[in-house]
Protein backbone atom coordinates (compact mmCIF):
# COMPACT_ATOMS: atom_id res chain seq x y z
CA UNK A 1 0.00 0.00 0.00
CA UNK A 2 2.78 2.15 0.60
CA UNK A 3 4.23 1.32 -2.67
CA UNK A 4 0.98 2.49 -4.41
CA UNK A 5 1.51 6.03 -2.32
CA UNK A 6 4.80 6.55 -3.50
CA UNK A 7 4.54 5.54 -7.37
CA UNK A 8 3.57 8.88 -9.02
CA UNK A 9 1.54 7.96 -12.48
CA UNK A 10 0.94 10.80 -15.05
CA UNK A 11 -1.46 10.20 -18.06
CA UNK A 12 -0.94 12.40 -21.28
CA UNK A 13 -4.25 12.20 -22.89
CA UNK A 14 -4.62 13.57 -26.63
CA UNK A 15 -7.47 15.09 -27.85
CA UNK A 16 -8.53 16.78 -31.16
CA UNK A 17 -11.25 19.39 -31.86
CA UNK A 18 -12.95 18.07 -34.98
CA UNK A 19 -16.35 19.12 -37.03
CA UNK A 20 -19.19 17.27 -34.88
CA UNK A 21 -20.21 13.96 -35.12
CA UNK A 22 -23.98 15.08 -36.38
CA UNK A 23 -22.85 18.36 -38.66
CA UNK A 24 -23.42 18.18 -42.36
CA UNK A 25 -19.85 17.99 -43.79
CA UNK A 26 -19.31 20.31 -47.30
CA UNK A 27 -17.03 19.70 -49.62
CA UNK A 28 -15.53 23.21 -51.16
CA UNK A 29 -16.44 24.19 -54.30
CA UNK A 30 -12.53 24.49 -55.02
CA UNK A 31 -11.77 21.21 -53.50
CA UNK A 32 -9.03 22.25 -51.22
CA UNK A 33 -10.90 20.41 -48.09
CA UNK A 34 -13.76 20.56 -46.56
CA UNK A 35 -15.67 24.03 -45.67
CA UNK A 36 -14.54 24.83 -41.39
CA UNK A 37 -16.24 28.01 -41.54
CA UNK A 38 -19.75 28.41 -39.48
CA UNK A 39 -19.54 24.34 -38.66
CA UNK A 40 -20.04 23.14 -35.44
CA UNK A 41 -16.96 21.66 -33.87
CA UNK A 42 -16.50 19.39 -30.68
CA UNK A 43 -14.14 17.09 -29.17
CA UNK A 44 -13.34 13.87 -31.32
CA UNK A 45 -16.01 11.23 -29.66
CA UNK A 46 -13.12 8.95 -29.07
CA UNK A 47 -10.80 11.52 -27.25
CA UNK A 48 -14.01 11.70 -24.81
CA UNK A 49 -13.39 8.42 -24.21
CA UNK A 50 -9.80 8.65 -23.59
CA UNK A 51 -10.43 11.08 -21.04
CA UNK A 52 -12.94 9.39 -19.22
CA UNK A 53 -10.54 6.43 -18.65
CA UNK A 54 -7.92 8.30 -17.01
CA UNK A 55 -10.38 10.19 -14.81
CA UNK A 56 -11.92 6.38 -13.83
CA UNK A 57 -8.00 5.59 -13.08
CA UNK A 58 -7.54 9.00 -10.91
CA UNK A 59 -10.91 8.59 -9.16
CA UNK A 60 -9.35 4.88 -8.04
CA UNK A 61 -6.15 6.53 -6.96
CA UNK A 62 -4.37 4.82 -9.25
CA UNK A 63 -3.35 8.31 -11.64
CA UNK A 64 -1.74 10.64 -9.71
CA UNK A 65 -1.91 13.35 -12.87
CA UNK A 66 -3.58 13.97 -16.26
CA UNK A 67 -1.96 16.41 -18.98
CA UNK A 68 -4.44 16.97 -22.13
CA UNK A 69 -2.87 18.09 -25.15
CA UNK A 70 -3.99 19.27 -28.14
CA UNK A 71 -2.70 20.22 -31.55
CA UNK A 72 -5.01 22.70 -33.73
CA UNK A 73 -6.52 26.37 -33.76
CA UNK A 74 -6.82 28.53 -31.25
CA UNK A 75 -10.17 26.82 -30.46
CA UNK A 76 -8.30 23.64 -29.55
CA UNK A 77 -8.01 25.34 -26.55
CA UNK A 78 -11.84 24.77 -25.91
CA UNK A 79 -11.38 21.38 -25.88
CA UNK A 80 -8.86 21.27 -23.69
CA UNK A 81 -11.23 23.31 -21.01
CA UNK A 82 -13.52 20.35 -21.70
CA UNK A 83 -11.19 18.07 -21.03
CA UNK A 84 -10.08 20.23 -17.92
CA UNK A 85 -13.73 20.33 -16.59
CA UNK A 86 -13.96 16.38 -17.03
CA UNK A 87 -10.77 15.90 -14.69
CA UNK A 88 -8.31 16.81 -16.43
CA UNK A 89 -5.09 18.85 -14.22
CA UNK A 90 -3.48 20.81 -16.73
CA UNK A 91 -3.25 21.16 -20.84
CA UNK A 92 -0.66 21.69 -23.09
CA UNK A 93 -1.56 23.26 -26.84
CA UNK A 94 0.22 23.07 -29.50
CA UNK A 95 -0.78 25.96 -31.51
CA UNK A 96 -1.19 25.74 -35.33
CA UNK A 97 -2.45 27.18 -38.25
CA UNK A 98 -2.44 23.86 -40.15
CA UNK A 99 -5.82 21.80 -40.97
CA UNK A 100 -6.19 19.38 -38.42
CA UNK A 101 -8.17 17.16 -40.92
CA UNK A 102 -5.77 16.93 -43.83
CA UNK A 103 -2.21 18.74 -43.32
CA UNK A 104 -1.25 17.96 -39.58
CA UNK A 105 -0.55 13.95 -40.29
CA UNK A 106 -0.65 11.27 -37.34
CA UNK A 107 2.84 10.54 -37.35
CA UNK A 108 3.80 14.40 -36.86
CA UNK A 109 0.96 14.11 -33.74
CA UNK A 110 2.86 10.65 -32.86
CA UNK A 111 5.99 12.67 -32.60
CA UNK A 112 4.68 15.76 -30.67
CA UNK A 113 3.27 13.31 -28.37
CA UNK A 114 6.73 11.13 -27.85
CA UNK A 115 8.42 14.49 -27.02
CA UNK A 116 5.74 15.09 -24.48
CA UNK A 117 5.85 12.27 -22.94
CA UNK A 118 9.32 12.37 -22.30
CA UNK A 119 9.46 15.81 -21.39
CA UNK A 120 6.70 14.80 -18.60
CA UNK A 121 7.72 11.90 -18.07
CA UNK A 122 4.76 10.22 -18.88
CA UNK A 123 3.68 6.27 -17.76
CA UNK A 124 0.75 5.88 -20.02
CA UNK A 125 -0.61 7.90 -23.14
CA UNK A 126 -4.13 7.65 -23.92
CA UNK A 127 -5.68 8.56 -27.17
CA UNK A 128 -8.87 7.84 -29.43
CA UNK A 129 -8.46 4.93 -31.84
CA UNK A 130 -9.24 7.57 -34.43
CA UNK A 131 -10.36 11.08 -35.20
CA UNK A 132 -13.30 10.99 -36.86
CA UNK A 133 -12.58 13.60 -39.87
CA UNK A 134 -9.72 12.42 -40.76
CA UNK A 135 -10.82 8.79 -40.22
CA UNK A 136 -6.70 7.28 -40.08
CA UNK A 137 -6.41 5.48 -37.23
CA UNK A 138 -2.75 5.83 -36.89
CA UNK A 139 -1.83 8.46 -34.32
CA UNK A 140 -1.58 5.62 -31.02
CA UNK A 141 0.05 3.03 -32.90
CA UNK A 142 2.83 5.71 -34.12
CA UNK A 143 3.48 6.86 -30.91
CA UNK A 144 4.15 3.39 -29.62
CA UNK A 145 6.72 2.61 -32.48
CA UNK A 146 8.54 5.95 -31.52
CA UNK A 147 8.83 5.34 -28.00
CA UNK A 148 9.02 1.44 -28.22
CA UNK A 149 6.43 1.22 -26.01
CA UNK A 150 3.51 -2.15 -26.07
CA UNK A 151 0.12 -0.86 -27.48
CA UNK A 152 -3.50 -1.89 -27.00
CA UNK A 153 -5.22 -0.97 -29.68
CA UNK A 154 -9.33 -0.76 -30.01
CA UNK A 155 -9.35 -0.82 -26.20
CA UNK A 156 -12.45 -1.92 -24.51
CA UNK A 157 -10.64 -2.99 -20.63
CA UNK A 158 -8.03 -1.86 -19.21
CA UNK A 159 -6.66 -2.93 -15.08
CA UNK A 160 -3.19 -2.01 -13.97
CA UNK A 161 -1.88 -3.99 -11.70
CA UNK A 162 -1.07 -3.14 -7.69
CA UNK A 163 2.32 -2.38 -8.59
CA UNK A 164 1.41 -0.18 -11.43
CA UNK A 165 4.10 -2.71 -13.77
CA UNK A 166 2.16 -4.18 -16.17
CA UNK A 167 -2.00 -3.94 -17.49
CA UNK A 168 -4.04 -6.66 -18.41
CA UNK A 169 -5.95 -5.18 -21.26
CA UNK A 170 -9.05 -5.98 -24.10
CA UNK A 171 -9.00 -5.21 -27.37
CA UNK A 172 -11.60 -5.35 -29.84
CA UNK A 173 -10.36 -7.83 -32.67
CA UNK A 174 -11.86 -8.37 -36.35
CA UNK A 175 -13.68 -12.02 -34.88
CA UNK A 176 -13.97 -10.82 -31.11
CA UNK A 177 -12.04 -9.79 -28.46
CA UNK A 178 -8.39 -10.60 -27.66
CA UNK A 179 -6.77 -10.09 -23.61
CA UNK A 180 -3.69 -9.17 -23.32
CA UNK A 181 -0.71 -8.30 -20.38
CA UNK A 182 1.21 -5.47 -21.22
CA UNK A 183 4.60 -3.87 -19.86
CA UNK A 184 4.19 -0.24 -18.40
CA UNK A 185 4.37 2.59 -20.14
CA UNK A 186 2.05 2.19 -22.57
CA UNK A 187 0.27 3.50 -25.43
CA UNK A 188 -3.69 3.05 -25.36
CA UNK A 189 -6.55 3.86 -28.40
CA UNK A 190 -9.77 3.76 -26.83
CA UNK A 191 -12.62 2.24 -28.63
CA UNK A 192 -16.25 2.86 -28.24
CA UNK A 193 -16.65 -0.01 -25.75
CA UNK A 194 -14.43 0.89 -23.49
CA UNK A 195 -16.73 3.24 -21.44
CA UNK A 196 -18.86 5.80 -20.87
CA UNK A 197 -17.84 9.14 -21.06
CA UNK A 198 -19.60 11.80 -18.32
CA UNK A 199 -20.83 15.25 -18.61
CA UNK A 200 -18.99 18.22 -17.18
CA UNK A 201 -21.04 19.26 -14.88
CA UNK A 202 -21.20 23.16 -14.53
CA UNK A 203 -18.91 23.62 -11.31
CA UNK A 204 -16.41 21.41 -12.67
CA UNK A 205 -16.37 23.87 -15.81
CA UNK A 206 -15.75 27.07 -13.50
CA UNK A 207 -13.40 25.26 -11.21
CA UNK A 208 -11.90 24.32 -15.18
CA UNK A 209 -11.51 28.34 -16.07
CA UNK A 210 -8.68 28.04 -13.17
CA UNK A 211 -6.45 25.01 -14.58
CA UNK A 212 -3.46 26.18 -16.49
CA UNK A 213 -3.41 25.46 -20.20
CA UNK A 214 0.44 25.75 -21.69
CA UNK A 215 0.86 27.40 -25.09
CA UNK A 216 3.47 25.86 -27.35
CA UNK A 217 4.65 26.14 -30.75
CA UNK A 218 5.00 23.48 -33.26
CA UNK A 219 8.74 24.96 -33.89
CA UNK A 220 9.58 24.40 -29.93
CA UNK A 221 8.74 20.59 -30.33
CA UNK A 222 12.04 19.84 -31.37
CA UNK A 223 12.65 16.99 -34.01
CA UNK A 224 9.12 17.32 -35.51
CA UNK A 225 8.77 18.49 -38.89
CA UNK A 226 4.73 19.73 -39.24
CA UNK A 227 5.10 19.36 -43.01
CA UNK A 228 3.01 16.82 -44.35
CA UNK A 229 4.36 13.72 -46.15
CA UNK A 230 0.88 13.20 -47.86
CA UNK A 231 0.33 15.70 -50.19
CA UNK A 232 -3.29 16.82 -50.95
CA UNK A 233 -4.29 16.64 -54.31
CA UNK A 234 -8.36 16.88 -54.42
CA UNK A 235 -10.70 16.50 -51.68
CA UNK A 236 -14.09 15.78 -53.59
CA UNK A 237 -17.73 14.84 -52.72
CA UNK A 238 -17.93 10.85 -52.82
CA UNK A 239 -20.77 9.48 -55.79
CA UNK A 240 -23.88 10.15 -54.99
CA UNK A 241 -26.04 6.75 -55.30
CA UNK A 242 -29.27 7.02 -57.71
CA UNK A 243 -32.72 7.47 -56.18
CA UNK A 244 -34.56 4.37 -55.44
CA UNK A 245 -38.48 3.55 -55.33
CA UNK A 246 -40.71 2.62 -52.42
CA UNK A 247 -42.56 -1.02 -52.53
CA UNK A 248 -45.88 -1.83 -51.13
CA UNK A 249 -45.35 -5.50 -50.32
CA UNK A 250 -42.80 -8.34 -49.38
CA UNK A 251 -44.23 -9.36 -52.87
CA UNK A 252 -43.10 -6.73 -54.96
CA UNK A 253 -39.72 -6.75 -52.59
CA UNK A 254 -38.79 -9.72 -53.68
CA UNK A 255 -39.83 -9.66 -57.53
CA UNK A 256 -37.77 -6.67 -57.77
CA UNK A 257 -34.92 -8.66 -56.28
CA UNK A 258 -35.22 -11.38 -58.42
CA UNK A 259 -35.95 -9.73 -61.75
CA UNK A 260 -34.72 -6.49 -61.58
CA UNK A 261 -32.07 -5.94 -59.61
CA UNK A 262 -31.02 -10.04 -60.00
CA UNK A 263 -29.23 -10.17 -56.53
CA UNK A 264 -31.40 -13.45 -55.48
CA UNK B 1 34.65 0.03 -79.85
CA UNK B 2 34.12 2.98 -77.65
CA UNK B 3 31.44 3.37 -79.10
CA UNK B 4 29.59 0.18 -78.37
CA UNK B 5 31.14 0.58 -74.75
CA UNK B 6 29.39 4.05 -74.45
CA UNK B 7 26.19 2.60 -76.06
CA UNK B 8 26.54 -0.56 -73.71
CA UNK B 9 26.97 1.96 -70.87
CA UNK B 10 24.21 4.57 -71.67
CA UNK B 11 21.77 0.80 -72.05
CA UNK B 12 23.17 -0.08 -68.16
CA UNK B 13 22.20 3.87 -67.29
CA UNK B 14 18.70 3.65 -68.41
CA UNK B 15 17.81 0.04 -67.33
CA UNK B 16 19.35 1.10 -64.12
CA UNK B 17 17.04 3.92 -63.80
CA UNK B 18 14.41 2.30 -64.67
CA UNK B 19 15.08 0.15 -61.96
CA UNK B 20 14.76 2.40 -59.69
CA UNK B 21 11.26 3.28 -60.09
CA UNK B 22 10.17 0.63 -60.31
CA UNK B 23 7.94 -0.40 -57.88
CA UNK B 24 7.88 -3.17 -55.42
CA UNK B 25 5.43 -4.42 -53.34
CA UNK B 26 5.76 -6.29 -50.08
CA UNK B 27 1.60 -7.26 -49.05
CA UNK B 28 1.38 -8.12 -45.41
CA UNK B 29 -0.73 -11.15 -45.63
CA UNK B 30 -3.41 -12.31 -43.03
CA UNK B 31 -4.44 -16.02 -43.17
CA UNK B 32 -6.22 -18.62 -41.33
CA UNK B 33 -3.08 -21.12 -41.44
CA UNK B 34 -4.55 -22.58 -44.63
CA UNK B 35 -5.41 -19.67 -46.81
CA UNK B 36 -5.17 -16.02 -47.35
CA UNK B 37 -8.26 -13.63 -45.86
CA UNK B 38 -10.55 -11.96 -48.84
CA UNK B 39 -8.85 -9.06 -47.31
CA UNK B 40 -5.65 -9.83 -48.54
CA UNK B 41 -6.68 -10.88 -51.83
CA UNK B 42 -7.87 -7.67 -52.26
CA UNK B 43 -5.08 -5.96 -50.90
CA UNK B 44 -2.93 -8.23 -54.06
CA UNK B 45 -5.02 -6.51 -56.71
CA UNK B 46 -4.69 -3.16 -55.02
CA UNK B 47 -0.32 -3.76 -55.07
CA UNK B 48 -1.11 -4.70 -58.73
CA UNK B 49 -2.54 -1.50 -60.02
CA UNK B 50 0.58 -0.40 -58.39
CA UNK B 51 2.63 -2.12 -61.06
CA UNK B 52 6.11 -4.21 -60.08
CA UNK B 53 6.68 -6.97 -58.24
CA UNK B 54 4.54 -8.14 -55.77
CA UNK B 55 6.06 -9.99 -52.80
CA UNK B 56 3.34 -11.50 -49.89
CA UNK B 57 5.06 -11.72 -46.56
CA UNK B 58 3.31 -14.37 -44.65
CA UNK B 59 4.20 -14.61 -40.71
CA UNK B 60 3.12 -17.77 -38.22
CA UNK B 61 3.70 -21.21 -37.54
CA UNK B 62 3.43 -23.94 -39.48
CA UNK B 63 2.88 -22.02 -42.73
CA UNK B 64 4.03 -24.58 -45.90
CA UNK B 65 -0.32 -24.62 -46.56
CA UNK B 66 -0.24 -21.08 -47.08
CA UNK B 67 2.09 -19.94 -48.65
CA UNK B 68 1.52 -22.70 -51.14
CA UNK B 69 -1.97 -20.89 -51.53
CA UNK B 70 -0.20 -17.18 -51.81
CA UNK B 71 2.24 -18.67 -54.58
CA UNK B 72 -0.76 -19.51 -56.69
CA UNK B 73 -2.33 -16.69 -56.28
CA UNK B 74 -2.10 -13.93 -59.51
CA UNK B 75 0.13 -11.26 -59.40
CA UNK B 76 2.10 -13.11 -56.51
CA UNK B 77 5.71 -12.56 -57.61
CA UNK B 78 7.18 -13.87 -54.58
CA UNK B 79 6.01 -15.41 -51.19
CA UNK B 80 7.78 -14.95 -47.97
CA UNK B 81 7.66 -16.79 -45.08
CA UNK B 82 8.88 -16.04 -41.48
CA UNK B 83 8.34 -18.51 -39.25
CA UNK B 84 8.52 -17.89 -35.87
CA UNK B 85 6.29 -18.69 -32.35
CA UNK B 86 6.74 -14.81 -31.51
CA UNK B 87 4.30 -14.47 -34.57
CA UNK B 88 1.38 -16.66 -33.85
CA UNK B 89 -0.94 -14.49 -32.32
CA UNK B 90 -0.13 -11.59 -34.53
CA UNK B 91 1.08 -8.50 -31.56
CA UNK B 92 2.06 -5.61 -33.25
CA UNK B 93 5.19 -5.15 -31.21
CA UNK B 94 6.53 -8.49 -32.66
CA UNK B 95 4.88 -8.17 -35.86
CA UNK B 96 6.26 -5.05 -36.58
CA UNK B 97 9.91 -6.30 -35.87
CA UNK B 98 9.59 -8.91 -38.97
CA UNK B 99 7.69 -5.97 -41.08
CA UNK B 100 10.23 -3.01 -40.72
CA UNK B 101 12.91 -5.17 -41.73
CA UNK B 102 11.28 -6.21 -44.65
CA UNK B 103 9.77 -2.68 -46.03
CA UNK B 104 13.08 -1.32 -46.27
CA UNK B 105 13.59 -3.31 -49.33
CA UNK B 106 9.98 -2.17 -51.15
CA UNK B 107 8.72 0.83 -52.10
CA UNK B 108 5.15 0.28 -50.79
CA UNK B 109 3.72 -1.83 -48.38
CA UNK B 110 0.54 -2.96 -48.08
CA UNK B 111 -2.28 -4.82 -45.59
CA UNK B 112 -5.59 -4.91 -45.85
CA UNK B 113 -7.70 -2.11 -43.66
CA UNK B 114 -9.20 -4.87 -40.58
CA UNK B 115 -8.08 -4.32 -37.10
CA UNK B 116 -5.34 -6.30 -37.72
CA UNK B 117 -4.33 -4.31 -40.24
CA UNK B 118 -4.81 -1.71 -38.37
CA UNK B 119 -2.60 -2.23 -35.52
CA UNK B 120 0.77 -3.05 -36.78
CA UNK B 121 0.89 -1.34 -40.32
CA UNK B 122 1.19 2.41 -38.19
CA UNK B 123 3.53 0.98 -35.55
CA UNK B 124 5.98 -0.04 -38.58
CA UNK B 125 5.54 2.78 -40.71
CA UNK B 126 6.55 5.51 -37.80
CA UNK B 127 9.65 3.45 -36.94
CA UNK B 128 10.70 3.64 -40.60
CA UNK B 129 9.19 7.75 -40.29
CA UNK B 130 6.79 7.13 -43.06
CA UNK B 131 3.39 8.48 -43.08
CA UNK B 132 0.97 5.85 -43.89
CA UNK B 133 -2.72 6.46 -45.99
CA UNK B 134 -5.29 3.92 -44.35
CA UNK B 135 -8.29 2.92 -45.92
CA UNK B 136 -7.45 3.20 -49.69
CA UNK B 137 -10.42 3.10 -52.02
CA UNK B 138 -8.15 3.75 -55.89
CA UNK B 139 -4.79 4.07 -56.73
CA UNK B 140 -4.19 7.15 -58.96
CA UNK B 141 -0.66 5.78 -60.09
CA UNK B 142 1.80 4.44 -58.08
CA UNK B 143 2.40 7.35 -55.53
CA UNK B 144 -1.44 8.93 -55.49
CA UNK B 145 -4.51 7.33 -54.01
CA UNK B 146 -7.97 7.73 -53.30
CA UNK B 147 -9.26 7.57 -49.87
CA UNK B 148 -12.40 8.39 -47.72
CA UNK B 149 -12.77 11.43 -44.87
CA UNK B 150 -15.60 12.16 -42.63
CA UNK B 151 -17.14 8.99 -42.64
CA UNK B 152 -16.80 8.71 -46.28
CA UNK B 153 -18.55 11.99 -47.24
CA UNK B 154 -15.50 13.73 -48.46
CA UNK B 155 -12.52 11.51 -50.87
CA UNK B 156 -9.23 12.57 -50.62
CA UNK B 157 -6.82 12.03 -53.61
CA UNK B 158 -3.65 12.23 -51.60
CA UNK B 159 -0.07 12.10 -53.14
CA UNK B 160 2.65 10.23 -50.73
CA UNK B 161 6.17 11.75 -50.59
CA UNK B 162 8.07 9.03 -48.63
CA UNK B 163 10.30 6.31 -49.77
CA UNK B 164 8.11 3.64 -48.16
CA UNK B 165 4.58 4.09 -48.61
CA UNK B 166 2.45 2.26 -46.40
CA UNK B 167 -1.29 1.69 -47.89
CA UNK B 168 -4.33 -0.19 -45.61
CA UNK B 169 -5.92 -1.01 -48.20
CA UNK B 170 -10.24 -1.27 -48.05
CA UNK B 171 -10.55 -4.83 -48.77
CA UNK B 172 -14.14 -4.18 -50.72
CA UNK B 173 -12.83 -1.07 -53.11
CA UNK B 174 -10.87 -3.85 -54.90
CA UNK B 175 -11.60 -6.96 -56.33
CA UNK B 176 -9.99 -10.39 -54.97
CA UNK B 177 -7.13 -11.36 -56.57
CA UNK B 178 -7.77 -15.32 -58.64
CA UNK B 179 -5.76 -18.49 -59.32
CA UNK B 180 -2.88 -17.76 -61.43
CA UNK B 181 -2.47 -21.12 -62.55
CA UNK B 182 1.20 -21.20 -61.24
CA UNK B 183 3.56 -20.84 -58.08
CA UNK B 184 5.55 -18.31 -57.52
CA UNK B 185 8.63 -18.80 -55.55
CA UNK B 186 8.60 -19.49 -51.73
CA UNK B 187 11.62 -18.60 -49.66
CA UNK B 188 12.43 -17.77 -45.93
CA UNK B 189 12.94 -14.20 -45.17
CA UNK B 190 15.78 -13.31 -44.22
CA UNK B 191 16.11 -10.84 -41.46
CA UNK B 192 18.92 -8.71 -39.91
CA UNK B 193 18.01 -9.27 -36.45
CA UNK B 194 16.32 -12.29 -35.80
CA UNK B 195 12.93 -12.28 -33.82
CA UNK B 196 12.42 -12.75 -30.05
CA UNK B 197 9.56 -12.88 -28.18
CA UNK B 198 8.80 -9.15 -27.46
CA UNK B 199 8.50 -8.94 -23.62
CA UNK B 200 6.37 -5.70 -23.90
CA UNK B 201 3.58 -7.18 -24.56
CA UNK B 202 2.07 -10.79 -23.51
CA UNK B 203 -1.00 -12.77 -25.24
CA UNK B 204 -3.37 -14.13 -22.73
CA UNK B 205 -6.26 -15.21 -24.87
CA UNK B 206 -9.10 -14.51 -27.26
CA UNK B 207 -12.82 -14.81 -27.41
CA UNK B 208 -14.54 -15.41 -30.96
CA UNK B 209 -17.51 -15.39 -31.96
CA UNK B 210 -18.73 -18.26 -33.85
CA UNK B 211 -20.98 -18.25 -36.96
CA UNK B 212 -21.23 -21.02 -39.57
CA UNK B 213 -22.14 -18.05 -42.27
CA UNK B 214 -19.97 -16.22 -44.33
CA UNK B 215 -17.48 -13.66 -42.99
CA UNK B 216 -19.00 -10.12 -42.67
CA UNK B 217 -16.67 -8.43 -44.88
CA UNK B 218 -16.81 -10.71 -47.62
CA UNK B 219 -19.97 -12.22 -47.57
CA UNK B 220 -22.29 -11.29 -50.58
CA UNK B 221 -25.70 -10.68 -48.77
CA UNK B 222 -25.86 -8.97 -45.68
CA UNK B 223 -28.58 -8.57 -43.73
CA UNK B 224 -28.34 -5.76 -40.64
CA UNK B 225 -30.39 -4.95 -37.81
CA UNK B 226 -30.70 -1.78 -36.07
CA UNK B 227 -32.79 -0.53 -32.26
CA UNK B 228 -35.82 -1.32 -34.14
CA UNK B 229 -34.86 -5.11 -33.60
CA UNK B 230 -35.79 -4.32 -30.03
CA UNK B 231 -33.88 -7.17 -28.29
CA UNK B 232 -31.39 -9.66 -29.02
CA UNK B 233 -33.48 -12.84 -29.14
CA UNK B 234 -35.37 -11.13 -32.10
CA UNK B 235 -32.03 -11.16 -33.84
CA UNK B 236 -33.45 -14.74 -34.77
CA UNK B 237 -35.30 -13.26 -37.26
CA UNK B 238 -32.51 -12.10 -39.17
CA UNK B 239 -30.65 -15.36 -38.91
CA UNK B 240 -33.32 -16.99 -41.33
CA UNK B 241 -33.47 -14.70 -43.75
CA UNK B 242 -29.66 -14.40 -43.83
CA UNK B 243 -29.65 -18.69 -44.12
CA UNK B 244 -31.80 -18.72 -47.09
CA UNK B 245 -29.70 -16.33 -48.67
CA UNK B 246 -26.66 -17.61 -47.65
CA UNK B 247 -25.80 -13.89 -45.99
CA UNK B 248 -24.26 -12.66 -42.90
CA UNK B 249 -25.94 -10.65 -40.25
CA UNK B 250 -24.48 -7.41 -39.49
CA UNK B 251 -25.50 -4.10 -36.92
CA UNK B 252 -25.83 -0.57 -36.65
CA UNK B 253 -23.92 0.82 -33.45
CA UNK B 254 -28.04 1.30 -31.99
CA UNK B 255 -27.87 -2.40 -31.83
CA UNK B 256 -24.74 -3.55 -30.41
CA UNK B 257 -24.72 -0.49 -28.08
CA UNK B 258 -28.32 -2.02 -26.44
CA UNK B 259 -26.47 -5.64 -26.30
CA UNK B 260 -28.96 -6.92 -29.32
CA UNK B 261 -25.84 -7.95 -31.38
CA UNK B 262 -22.37 -8.72 -30.40
CA UNK B 263 -19.42 -5.83 -31.48
CA UNK B 264 -18.16 -7.42 -34.59
CA UNK B 265 -21.34 -7.15 -35.78
CA UNK B 266 -20.94 -4.09 -36.42
CA UNK B 267 -21.10 -2.09 -40.03
CA UNK B 268 -20.22 1.46 -39.91
CA UNK B 269 -17.27 4.17 -39.74
CA UNK B 270 -16.26 2.95 -36.48
CA UNK B 271 -17.27 -0.98 -37.13
CA UNK B 272 -16.98 -3.06 -40.45
CA UNK B 273 -17.03 -1.77 -44.19
CA UNK B 274 -18.90 -3.81 -46.29
CA UNK B 275 -20.07 -3.85 -49.64
CA UNK B 276 -21.85 -6.78 -50.45
CA UNK B 277 -23.89 -7.17 -53.64
CA UNK B 278 -27.19 -7.02 -51.36
CA UNK B 279 -27.60 -5.21 -48.26
CA UNK B 280 -30.56 -5.41 -46.08
CA UNK B 281 -31.11 -2.44 -44.00
CA UNK B 282 -33.61 -3.67 -41.21
CA UNK B 283 -34.94 -1.33 -38.10
CA UNK B 284 -31.99 0.88 -38.87
CA UNK B 285 -32.48 4.79 -39.15
CA UNK B 286 -29.38 5.20 -41.39
CA UNK B 287 -27.27 7.57 -39.26
CA UNK B 288 -24.35 9.06 -41.27
CA UNK B 289 -21.87 6.47 -39.19
CA UNK B 290 -23.69 3.70 -40.54
CA UNK B 291 -24.20 4.76 -44.21
CA UNK B 292 -20.66 5.11 -44.18
CA UNK B 293 -20.31 1.24 -43.99
CA UNK B 294 -22.52 0.19 -46.69
CA UNK B 295 -23.26 2.82 -48.75
CA UNK B 296 -20.84 1.72 -51.37
CA UNK B 297 -23.33 -1.90 -51.81
CA UNK B 298 -24.66 -2.88 -54.78
CA UNK B 299 -27.91 -3.24 -54.07
CA UNK B 300 -29.73 -1.69 -50.76
CA UNK B 301 -32.67 -2.71 -49.38
CA UNK B 302 -34.40 -0.80 -45.94
CA UNK B 303 -37.46 -2.14 -44.10
CA UNK B 304 -38.54 0.50 -41.37
CA UNK B 305 -41.49 1.83 -40.37
CA UNK B 306 -40.35 5.15 -40.31
CA UNK B 307 -41.05 6.48 -44.01
CA UNK B 308 -38.79 9.77 -42.83
CA UNK B 309 -36.11 7.38 -41.56
CA UNK B 310 -32.65 8.28 -43.53
CA UNK B 311 -31.77 4.99 -44.82
CA UNK B 312 -34.90 5.44 -47.73
CA UNK B 313 -32.45 8.30 -49.03
CA UNK B 314 -29.81 5.13 -50.31
CA UNK B 315 -32.06 2.69 -50.39
CA UNK B 316 -32.59 1.10 -54.28
CA UNK B 317 -36.08 -0.66 -53.01
CA UNK B 318 -37.88 0.35 -50.07
CA UNK B 319 -40.21 -1.23 -47.71
CA UNK B 320 -42.39 0.66 -45.38
CA UNK B 321 -43.27 -1.74 -42.50
CA UNK B 322 -43.47 -3.96 -39.13
CA UNK B 323 -40.46 -5.63 -39.74
CA UNK B 324 -41.98 -7.93 -36.98
CA UNK B 325 -44.26 -8.55 -40.16
CA UNK B 326 -42.43 -8.03 -43.31
CA UNK B 327 -39.37 -10.21 -42.41
CA UNK B 328 -40.91 -13.34 -41.15
CA UNK B 329 -42.83 -13.33 -44.55
CA UNK B 330 -39.40 -12.52 -47.03
CA UNK B 331 -38.24 -15.68 -45.34
CA UNK B 332 -41.02 -17.78 -45.94
CA UNK B 333 -41.42 -16.89 -49.20
CA UNK B 334 -37.82 -17.24 -50.43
Amino acid sequence: QTLRKVLKMRVIVGVKRVIDYAAKVRVLPDKSGVDLNNVKMSMNPFCEIAIEEAVRLKEKKIVTEIIAVSIGAKGSQESLRTALALGADRAIHIETTARTDQDVQPLAVAKSLKFLAEKEKADLVFVGKQSIDADSAQTGQMLAGLLNWPQVTFASKLEISADKKTAKVSRESDTGSEELQLTLPAVLTADLRLNEPRFASLPNIMKAKKKPIETLTPESITGVDFTPANKVISIEDPPVRQGGIFVDTVDALIDNLKNKAKVI
Amino acid sequence: SALSAMLRAKTLLRRNSVLQRYASSLVVAEHDGAVLSAGTLSTITAASKIGGDISVLVLGKGLDAVAKNAAGVAGVTKVLVAENDALVNSLAEDVTAVVTQVAKKHTHILAASTNNGKNFMPRAAAILDSSPLSDILAVVDENTFKRPMYAGNAIATMKMTNAHKFLLVRPTAFEKAGSSGSAAPIEAVTLETPVTKSPLSTFLGASVTKSERPDLTAARVVISGGRGMKSAENFALLDSLADKLGGAVGASRAAVDAGYAPNEYQVGQTGKVVAPDLYIAVGISGAIQHLSGMKDSKTIVAINKDKEAPIFAVADFGLVEDLFKAVPEMTSKL
